[in-house]
């Protein structure tokens, strides 16, 4: 039994076009648990799957928190389904439920960012940040429509 | 979303949650999640909609600075 694509050929294309500003690798580190949040967590992981295929730079990695559970808590996720996107470092960028409709736009731009390490922000807040005497935990809740 | 993730990169200070609230309903109650986008910084500021990057930039120093001791 083959697995409807969530992606449709459009969708791809469009990707594809915006895959040519990739720079270096990008590694997308899936969390899933089956028990939690079953299908939540096989379509989140199909379209991770569907995404990376179209660019040979990104690869991918599925953990499960429970068995994985140092890695995970390592990268701060004990919510599945989660992806966390890291290029040369893991720079802590964390979708948090399946990134459809609108957060797709922003996994396709985090893969980006993530890749090139050029984030497109004004000087101003680039020295701001550099000089941030704490941790900043941003969350950004939204919906898929 | 794209600020943040954008101010992840460009700090290892900063952390970029992306929280889909109809998945994680207990999160959203937590932060009273009414309208989206939301925007929650260390669990000190709060903000609904999409800020340009000067003024979320001025949320981020806000949610530093309140944190501990509120300013002399």
């Amino acid at each position: 039994m083959s697995v409807m694509p969530i992606l449709t050929a459009s969708d791809q294309a469009a990707v594809r076009k915006e895959f040519e500003k990739i720079g270096g690798p990008v590694k997308l580190v899936v969390f899933s648990q089956e028990l939690v949040a079953g299908d939540l967590c096989r379509q989140n992981e199909q379209l991770v799957r569907e995404v990376s295929e179209l660019s040979d730079k990104i690869s991918v990695e599925v953990l499960n928190p429970v068995i994985d559970r140092e890695r995970a808590e390592a990268y701060g996720v004990e919510e599945v389904p989660a992806i966390a996107v890291e290029g040369a470092r893991d720079y802590g960028i964390r979708f948090f439920g399946i990134p459809a409709g609108y957060e797709f736009t922003n996994l396709i731009d985090a893969i980006i960012v993530a890749s090139t390490g050029e984030p497109a922000l004004t000087a101003e807040t680039r020295t701001a940040l550099e000089e941030l005497p704490e941790p900043v935990h941003i969350q950004v809740f939204s919906t898929p429509t | 979303m794209r600020l943040a993730q954008h101010m992840a990169v460009a700090s290892p200070h900063v952390r970029a949650d992306c929280v889909e609230a109809g998945e994680f309903p207990d999160l959203a109650r937590k932060y009273r999640v009414m309208a989206v986008p939301k925007v929650v910084i260390n669990d000190r500021v709060q903000f609904e909609g999409a800020l340009p990057e000067r003024e979320f930039l001025r949320k981020v120093l806000e949610a530093v600075e309140s944190d501990g001791q509120a300013p002399a």
